[in-house]
């Protein structure tokens, strides 16, 4: 029988805040264990919530780029359960009132675009860290990231392969990292996924029974974690056995996904409003103020590319990976007003070299206005495309500007047509039998030439005007 | 019966408490004329009444994203039943 | 008159005068405690050597003319507000160890205002009970008579004020816990409206109906202890941005033309008989004064007590969840994981009243009963505000008895929860509809044991409940009845 997965995610996002959601302890990753804390996130007891504006305003951002619709109310919750790494022994979460739902965002398959609705997303505070001890049966707790503000974005069940589920992960990985609300580091648990996943009958309209996937920390766990249960699923299906409700856990070494049975509690969250914190209701100057501040999303600039600079959709989905290299990459399009050289230059070389060094496209050492000003002299016959070759990576090396190194290495190209002709001439005359071949009809020759005459420019010719006047001489004496 | 002897024992360990045997009778009883108590809620015409989180309707209290100064870790941890270096230490959770 | 005797406004005027200095009040203080603090029991922990430090700075601010409102005046505080190095138990074995990193706000603008702290007082463990019995730090006696309950939560706090142990305290009131106190123990307690004293560094009971006041000797004194500690705080999100009135300008303003209401759902059968007549007295002392009484109806009275006994257990099934042994406080030996450390930790930190509550609300909030028990609860909370808000049509301020009967004997209702619930009867609604209310002196039964009668005015009308305690007050002249210790 073909079955269908049934696929929907919930993903964490850590705001990029400077202070935590409920109290003014900084953000940052990696400070000493139990440093960014203070009575508020340590729970201390007489300690109160007071909500980060700025928390507010990212989510907003997030809603409106997900199309989703911003409730007029929302509030806070108790999610109360017991663990060391809760200090309060309740999350401060949203629960019956988030700030939005309703949205969704457009992925691109090889059958063509395809729409995954999002249930919801809501603000919450993290959790703290557990360090299991290997030798002694103690664990150790460092809460510097309880009250870190996340957003969790919750999907519908509209994903129905492993490759759809990781092009829905990437959209809102790049979505977070355009709107500068989230780093989007994987490993450091900035952003982070769990799966619901199910399989039924091809067809079939009811749900099959589902697990919960945690505990995959790359893109490429997602993908490979949802495959193995797909396929686990498929065989406790076909053998006749039913899939028991529960949530697994990927393990990345073995390369499957473990039951938590018996690890696992039975729920009962015991939700309430927290009285602590009041209702925080967005008005419509607030979504239009935010939404002005909104930049241009990754689609919407990748479709803009492609209709003013002409650029095929794979260039444009290239550039518009990160929105420091699309501006990278507009802003040499726009100084050299050659669109398409500026694409393949940055595609090319610089994308290149970034690679070869693991380099962020914000640390290059090349300037946009240093690349447009190379595109133009290539364009106005200053220098040759084979000349670029060799001064972009000089460029790269020392960050110095083209001109410069034109300079300093003497490289500008002789577009001096009396000089090239002299050149030529003399050329033809130490190469008499060359010449007669060609013009008896040999024009194989014609290549010869062209090396000479390079050879005697070391290369600095230019090499259209190189060809007129060789055909010009050839065929007139 | 509103509550069952189970059913304390249910609710107690989700409060993560404890009783003896003879506490949790004593407290089955208890609870029970402590509900049967509260029965009496539902005499109340509650129809279309939104339910009330706070006494006095406030909204939008917000403070502004900035840092201040956290407590050091030995303040942090000054009254930590136990502690190891810059952490708290609990017993491990047995699978 | 000794010096622990008087009030902050009489302290004041020698203080002024410079007849006496803070050391001189603080000694005459602890000379008091020490006589009779050992029957009456109404501290936790006492912060002597702490108290004359301060003493002695504010005798230097005195001599330089830099007096404030409460420089040099012996305060005490509930222990469930946060003192910043100062043991804060809450009256519970699981925070019998705890030292506060930080200092409540309450705290800090007393501090301000140049108030000298004396101690932390006694109180029903997390605030849960209405007799100080539940403390893990034994019992407090009412000062009127040692084999009686003070009252509670805040009993300790009541007891010091009752007994001259300090010039006044602060307390906090969830269902009657400063009121009933009060009432009990002959002096004024207030619950200010919820939103107007910061709770930040309050230990949190029930969060939705928690509020700090003070206990003082008289309104005047209650007056100025609420210029000193009402205010907008930004560290709580439901503390309420409006300005505060200067309190003591409503003392000698009279209630000529007040109409008073008389909720007839509040007398009803089980009334101590000697507390319906104090009411009848206190009822024609107010219209001696100008004031009309009329009767008024809150119809969802009766449900006040249900409500309360969810809400109240659930916020704090939730608000005790913290005390897990792994960041402060009690944690229990010899535990072999996890989980037993928790329940260990808790079952034997907390006493039987706080597992009593918090078994109530986690019931309340558990799936599948959450809509028939915190919903519904809520609900009928809406339509109990809505009584008030239907009666401030019709009067000015609401006149009932503090309390259904007078201070009861210590083990009396201990073992019977229901019993010892109804003893915050009157008091209660107040809560839930964040209302402020006030409990003065208004009689004594046969046996001389306190009554108070209770003041209850709409939100934010605290300066009208000072008017006319204050015009009650000197009507009923009461002051110079003490208890005899």
């Amino acid at each position: 029988m073909a079955y269908e997965p049934v696929i929907g995610l919930e993903i964490h996002a850590q705001l990029l805040t400077k202070s935590k959601i409920f109290c003014s302890c900084s953000t940052l990753f990696g400070a000493e264990p139990n440093t960014h804390t203070c009575a508020i996130c340590l729970g201390m007891p007489g300690v109160l919530p007071v909500l980060n504006r700025t928390v507010v305003e990212y989510t907003i951002k997030m809603a409106l780029a997900t199309n989703c619709a911003i409730n007029e109310s929302c509030n806070f919750a108790r999610k109360n359960y017991f663990y060391p790494d809760l200090p309060k022994g309740y999350q401060i979460s949203q629960y019956a009132q988030p700030l939005s739902e309703h949205g969704y965002v457009d992925i691109e398959q090889n059958e063509g675009k395809k729409r995954i609705g999002i249930t919801r997303i809501h603000m919450e505070e993290d959790a703290g860290k557990m360090i299991h001890d290997e030798h002694l049966p103690s664990s150790y707790i460092d809460l510097n990231r309880t009250g870190v503000p996340l957003i969790e974005i919750v999907s519908e069940p509209d994903m129905r392969s492993s490759e759809e589920a990781s092009a829905y992960l990437k959209r809102l990985h790049e979505i977070l990292v355009y709107l500068e609300i989230c780093d989007g580091n994987m490993e450091e648990g900035s952003f982070r996924c769990d799966a619901n996943v199910s399989i039924r009958p091809r067809g079939e309209n009811a749900f099959g029974t589902r697990t919960e996937l945690k505990n995959m920390n790359s893109f490429r766990n997602v993908q490979r974690a949802l495959d193995y249960e797909i396929k686990r699923q498929q065989y406790i299906l076909e053998s006749g056995q039913a899939v028991i409700q529960e949530t697994r856990l990927w393990d990345d070494s073995q390369g499957v996904t473990l039951s938590m049975r018996g690890k696992e509690e039975a729920h009962d969250y015991r939700y309430f409003p927290d009285p602590d914190l009041v209702p925080i209701v967005i008005d419509e100057s607030w979504v239009a103020e935010v939404r002005k501040n909104l930049p241009e999303l990754p689609l919407a600039k990748r479709e803009r590319f492609m209709r003013d600079y002409q650029l095929p959709s794979y260039d444009a989905g290239v550039l518009t990976s990160s929105r420091v290299l699309a501006d990278y990459f507009e802003d040499v399009a726009n100084l050299s007003g050659k669109p398409k050289a500026a694409s393949n230059w940055v595609m090319g070389d610089i994308l290149r070299f970034l690679n070869e060094e693991k380099r962020d496209i914000k640390d290059c050492p090349i300037l946009p206005q240093s690349l447009a000003e190379m595109i133009q002299l290539i364009e106005n016959g200053t220098i040759s495309g084979k000349m670029a070759k060799d001064i972009i990576e000089e460029m790269y090396r020392t960050g110095k500007p083209p001109t410069t190194i034109i300079e300093e290495k003497g490289m500008v190209q002789i577009t001096d047509e009396a000089a090239l002709a002299k050149t030529i001439a003399e050329i033809l005359a130490a190469n008499t039998a060359q010449v007669e071949q060609y013009r008896g009809g040999k024009e194989k020759v014609f290549g010869y030439f062209v090396g000479q005459v390079m050879k005697a420019t070391k290369g600095k010719a230019n090499p259209q005007l190189i060809n007129d006047l060789l055909k010009k001489m050839l065929t007139a004496s | 019966m509103k509550i069952t002897k189970e059913e304390v024992e249910y609710v107690a360990h989700l409060a993560r408490l404890d009783f003896r045997e003879e506490e949790k009778v004593k407290f089955t009883s208890q609870l029970n004329d402590i509900l049967m108590y509260m029965d009496k809620l539902n005499e109340a015409d509650t129809a279309g009444i939104e339910p009330m989180s706070h006494a006095i309707a406030l909204q939008n209290a917000f403070r502004e994203d900035t840092v201040k100064d956290s407590l050091s870790h030995e303040l942090s941890l000054s009254n930590a039943p136990e502690a190891r270096g810059p952490f708290f230490r609990v017993p491990k959770v047995i699978e | 008159m000794e010096l622990h005797q008087l009030t902050i406004h009489e302290l004041q005027k020698l203080i002024r005068s410079k007849e006496v200095n803070s050391s001189d009040i603080v000694k005459s203080v602890f000379k008091r405690i020490d006589a009779v603090e050992g029957s009456v029991h109404a501290y936790i922990t006492l912060m002597k050597e702490h108290a004359f430090e301060e003493a002695a700075k504010a005798d230097r601010c005195i001599r330089e003319g830099n007096i404030r409102a409460l420089t040099g005046i012996p305060v005490a505080l509930k222990d469930i507000v946060c003192t910043k190095g100062f043991l804060t138990t809450c009256g519970s074995r699981i925070l019998h160890n705890f030292i506060p990193p930080y200092d409540a706000t309450v705290v800090e603008k007393l501090k301000e205002a140049g108030a000298v702290f004396t101690g932390k007082t006694n109180m029903d463990e997390f605030a849960m009970g209405s007799s100080t019995e539940t403390s893990y730090f034994g019992i407090t006696k009412n000062p009127w008579a040692l084999d009686r309950i003070p009252g509670g939560s805040s009993g300790g706090s009541a007891a010091a004020v009752a007994a001259d142990l300090c010039i006044a305290s602060i307390g906090s009131d969830t269902g009657g816990s400063i009121r009933q106190p009060a009432a009990l123990c002959g002096v004024v307690g207030m619950k200010p409206t919820y939103g107007r004293v910061s709770r930040y560094g309050l230990i949190a009971f029930a969060s939705s109906l928690d509020q700090i006041g003070p206990f003082t000797k008289d309104v005047e004194d209650c007056a100025i202890m609420m210029n000193v500690i009402a205010g907008h705080d930004p560290r709580e999100s439901t503390s309420v941005p409006l300005d505060v009135p200067d309190y003591t300008a409503f003392l000698s303003r009279g209630i000529d033309g007040f109409k008073v209401g008389i909720p007839k759902e509040y007398f009803i059968e089980g009334i101590d008989p000697e507390i319906t007549e104090a009411m009848r007295g206190a009822m024609k002392a107010i219209e001696g004064l100008g004031a009309t009484c009329v009767e008024i109806s809150l119809p969802h009275t009766e449900y006040c007590l249900a409500v309360y006994y969810i809400i109240a257990p659930a916020e704090a099934s939730s608000n005790l969840a913290r005390y897990d042994g792994v960041k402060y406080g009690f944690r229990a030996d010899d535990c072999k994981d996890l989980l037993d450390m928790y329940k260990k930790t808790r079952s034997a930190g907390f006493g039987a009243e706080v597992k009593r509550r918090i078994m109530i609300g986690t019931y309340a909030l558990s799936s599948g009963y959450y809509d028939a028990y915190y919903k519904k609860a809520s609900q009928v909370r809406a339509l109990i505000k809505r009584d008030f808000e239907e009666a401030w049509k019709h009067c000015d301020v609401i006149l009932t008895p503090t309390t259904p009967t007078p201070a009861f004997k210590i083990g009396e209702k201990i073992d019977d929860p229901l019993q010892m619930y109804l003893s915050d009867i009157f008091t209660i609604s107040t809560n839930l509809a964040g209302i402020p209310g006030i409990s003065v002196p208004c009689g004594f039964t046969r046996q001389g044991l306190p009554i108070g009668a209770q003041f209850l005015a709409g939100h934010f009308e605290e300066g009208k409940l000072i008017q006319i305690a204050a015009a009650f007050e000197k009507q009923a002249n009461l002051k110079q009845r003490r208890p005899n210790l």
